[in-house]
């Protein structure tokens, strides 16, 4: 199954990438993994009239940690999050989710920036992203600018990333202590999209409660939904049953599914319920400590 | 090969044409191709390497598995183009000096196939696997092999056939290669 053709460049820069991005106008598109984009592109739902194939611009794929975050690196292979340590100890649902995208084998080759910036509803990452509240840095021909996980996805296949720009970093507040988090998704199958899938992070206080929590949902919706009834609702609870479960259906509330042949809406709202007071829970006991 | 129109019509440079140099099970080549040519396309129309099949098309049935530089990949979801400077392998450079790789013995001792549809980037998936875990559990097997799908549901012996080899590449070298 052929795609049309295209032009193809491989810059070996930043700025000789997005030199070629912005010359096309909006008729370019950046290829890092392709894992999502190939296919589009054979399906004929994506036809750019150009690729720039970011894989040989050197110094975009690394995972570390600096004073202040987390950076991931875009060209980061999704395979990765599993294999660091870093986020296997600090940053769990990072490798939740990394276990959960697509398979093994499109695993290594699909990038962390790719799965945050492609837009689509189905993709796992955004909605851990926004439960941890990641920023992400873009860079364009008018320099670097930093948009927060939480405003950048504004409808299916719609970001706030400009035609011209990179996603170049993501960068992932270090966890305070008593901080939680875990990312559960229910799937079909292995590599199908989710049915439903909670992204959840939570800061247990010294008391007890919880101070903060935040609730991402995947593929119940035009884009990854930030939960804030939820969320918010949490904040100073005990995080017992009756609270996971007040929880859970305030997430249901903000889920917009639609009907698919994963299920009818109504099913993957519960779904949503379900999953939000299970994954929640997980969060809470990683928070003390658990695995 | 009607679909690679630039081969017949001598190579013309054009916007959508490019020429890369790739290394395929050990030799090198120099190809001039459609930007749009996908790898497995590349692999069994212009160098004929037929071993490496087309499935479902949509990167999701792993029977079009390869290594590049080691590392397996879907090849129905790739573009040749992208293999400029890279090294490919395919089941075809799995034998060696006419002996089969210990994976392959595995597939043929623990009838690891029916159709043999899924068997080509069933193995390339598990020669990737046992370089990166030389003795996996069962659980680590089939999760493993999960971007691979045997239509046959054949996986008791696929799972076999990857413990044979696991076993035979673990033994003390008796003095063979």
């Amino acid at each position: 199954m052929y795609p049309p053709n295209f032009e193809y460049y491989a810059p070996k820069s930043l700025e000789e990438a997005i030199g070629h991005l912005d010359q096309h106008q909006g008729e370019a598109k950046v290829l890092a993994g392709g894992q999502s984009l190939i296919g589009m592109m054979k399906l004929r739902l994506a036809q750019p009239a150009a690729l720039v194939d970011i894989n040989g611009i050197p110094n975009l794929a690394y995972i570390r940690e600096d004073s202040e975050c987390l950076c991931l690196g875009a060209l980061t292979r999704t395979a990765e999050l599993g294999r660091s340590d870093v986020i296997r100890s600090r940053y769990p649902i990072l490798a939740d989710a990394g276990a959960e995208i697509a398979d093994p084998t499109v695993r290594n080759w699909g990038t962390v920036g790719g799965n945050v910036s492609h837009g689509d509803p189905g993709n796992d990452l955004p909605a851990c992203m926004i439960a941890l509240d990641a920023q992400y840095r873009v860079q364009g021909p008018k320099g670097v600018r930093t948009v927060p996980a939480r405003q950048f996805y504004q409808d299916s296949f719609v970001t706030a990333l400009q035609p011209n720009e990179v996603l170049t970093e993501i960068r992932v507040p270090r966890p305070v202590p008593g901080t939680g988090n875990a990312y559960s998704k229910m799937e079909r199958k292995v590599g199908d999209f989710a049915t439903a899938a909670v992204a959840v992070q939570v800061v247990v206080g010294k008391s007890g409660t919880l101070d903060s929590a935040a609730i991402g949902l995947t593929n119940v919706g035009p884009t990854a939904i930030f939960a804030s009834a939820a969320s918010e609702y949490l904040r100073g609870k005990a995080g017992n049953a009756s609270d996971l479960a007040k929880a859970g259906e305030l997430a249901a509330d903000a889920a917009q599914p639609i009907a698919d042949n994963r299920g009818p809406v109504d099913f993957r709202k519960d779904m949503v319920r379900v999953w939000t007071r299970r994954t929640v829970a997980r969060a809470i006991a990683r928070a003390k400590g658990g695995k | 090969m009607a679909i690679d129109a630039e081969e017949v019509a001598g190579a013309t440079p054009s916007s959508t044409t490019r020429t890369i140099h790739v290394t395929v099970n050990g030799t090198p080549h120099r190809s001039t191709i459609q930007n749009r040519m996908l790898l497995v396309h590349y692999l069994r129309e212009r160098l004929r390497l037929t071993g490496t099949h087309i499935g479902c098309d949509t990167a999701h049935c792993g029977a079009c598995t390869v290594l590049v530089d080691g590392v397996p990949a879907k090849s129905c979801n790739l573009f040749a183009v992208q293999m400029d400077g890279r090294k490919v392998q395919t089941v075809e450079g799995l034998e060696a000096g006419g002996k089969l790789h210990p994976v392959q013995e595995g597939f043929h001792l623990e009838h690891g196939l029916q159709c043999g549809y899924c068997t080509p980037g069933m193995m390339m998936a598990s020669v990737a696997l046992l370089a990166a875990n030389p003795n996996p559990t069962e659980d680590e097997i089939r999760r493993g092999i999960s971007g691979n799908l045997c239509r046959c549901t054949g996986y008791v012996n696929i799972v076999k056939a990857i413990q044979y080899a696991s076993a035979k590449m673990r033994e003390p070298a008796k003095g063979g290669p």
